[in-house]
């Protein structure tokens, strides 16, 4: 349906970046725009700019191509001034400050786990009981009854049957009968 | 320089002495089929006069220390000062106790390895002041 005193092609644009701006909002984080100017627009969400290297926390990478922090507070900058004298002048808490602000984990943080293999398998388990339930409704309530020759009554004639046709009489079921006693061996 | 042990060189295995750790393989890293192989102290020379270059830049630290942390090995103390001493030159402590951190991480279920660096690393570290990562409360998460 064409609105009639617009242009047909602003109105697409409107439209479209309508949808992607209500998207955004809605359900997906960042949805690709083409302009720069919008992504400017766009705030509180955190634009990571993948043409530019990245921190990275890895161990096989002891020194990662940027610091992590890059914004330095006035505090901070004094403190590296102060690194570019003799260390020894500095405290241990500004050496741990400087590391910090350099690396995010250390390796040892890198390192450890965390607990949440727990979480998964609790909710695995969870997941698996309330399927268990929901096969025995179905086994009470969906499933019909089972064909009457499962019945006692019917086995046993069976029984009975195959012992006088001598099924697998060598072997195997008719073996373990004896027909002198009429009897299970 | 330290190579993973029970590595079995090309040459025959190596008795391994526990007087000192020290695991040492006759070949590089690397087993050519032909050329000239490079011994361990062309290694560790080649290492040492990296990260001894006067105006080695940031970069240039990154690179190589990434570059040999990804080598199956430890690097020898030796080549861990001058790339300590860079690290001094660039005004970079963090990197320089993250380099500790990575050696201890390099070594793996080795531990002796790490005490031992840090013992041949004594002189250096008190010199500039490079706290370990033990000493700042970094090595337990």
């Amino acid at each position: 349906m064409r609105p009639a005193n617009t242009c047909w092609h602003c109105f697409q644009m409107l439209a479209s970046r309508a949808l992607v701006r209500g998207l955004q909002s809605g359900f997906w984080r960042r949805v690709s725009t083409s302009s720069a100017a919008w992504a400017a627009h766009t705030h509180d969400v955190d634009v990571i700019d993948c043409s530019v290297p990245q921190y990275n926390n890895r161990l096989d990478t002891p020194l990662p191509d940027v610091p992590f922090v890059r914004n330095l507070s006035a505090e901070q900058k004094k403190l590296k001034e102060k690194e570019k004298g003799s260390w020894t002048q500095l405290t241990k808490e500004e050496k741990l400050a400087l590391y910090r602000l350099t690396h995010e984990l250390s390796y040892a943080e890198m390192r450890q786990g965390s607990k949440e293999w727990m979480t998964v398998l609790g909710g695995v388990f969870i997941f698996l009981g309330f399927t268990g339930l929901l096969v025995w409704w179905q086994r009470v309530y969906v499933y019909g009854d089972v064909p009457h020759t499962l019945s006692q009554e019917s086995v046993a004639q069976q029984t009975q049957r195959m012992i006088d046709m001598r099924v697998n009489p060598v072997h195997g079921f008719s073996n373990k009968w004896d027909y002198e006693k009429k009897q299970w061996k | 320089m330290f190579r993973a042990a029970l590595r079995l060189s090309v040459s025959g295995a190596r008795s391994l002495t526990r007087s000192r750790p020290q695991y040492t393989a006759s070949v590089a890293a690397r087993s050519y089929s032909h050329g000239k192989q490079e011994t361990d102290e062309e290694f560790d020379a080649r290492w040492v006069t990296y990260f001894n270059k006067p105006d080695i830049d940031a970069w240039e630290l990154r690179k190589g220390m990434n570059t040999l942390i990804g080598y199956d090995l430890v690097p020898e103390p030796k080549i861990l000062e001058a790339a300590l001493r860079a690290c001094r030159r660039l005004n970079d402590l963090a990197s320089a106790i993250r380099i500790l951190e990575a050696v201890k991480d390099k070594s793996g279920p080795h531990k002796e390895i790490y005490p031992y660096v840090l013992q041949e690393l004594r002189p250096t570290l008190s010199e500039l002041g490079i706290p370990t990562p033990e000493e700042l409360g970094i090595d337990k998460a």
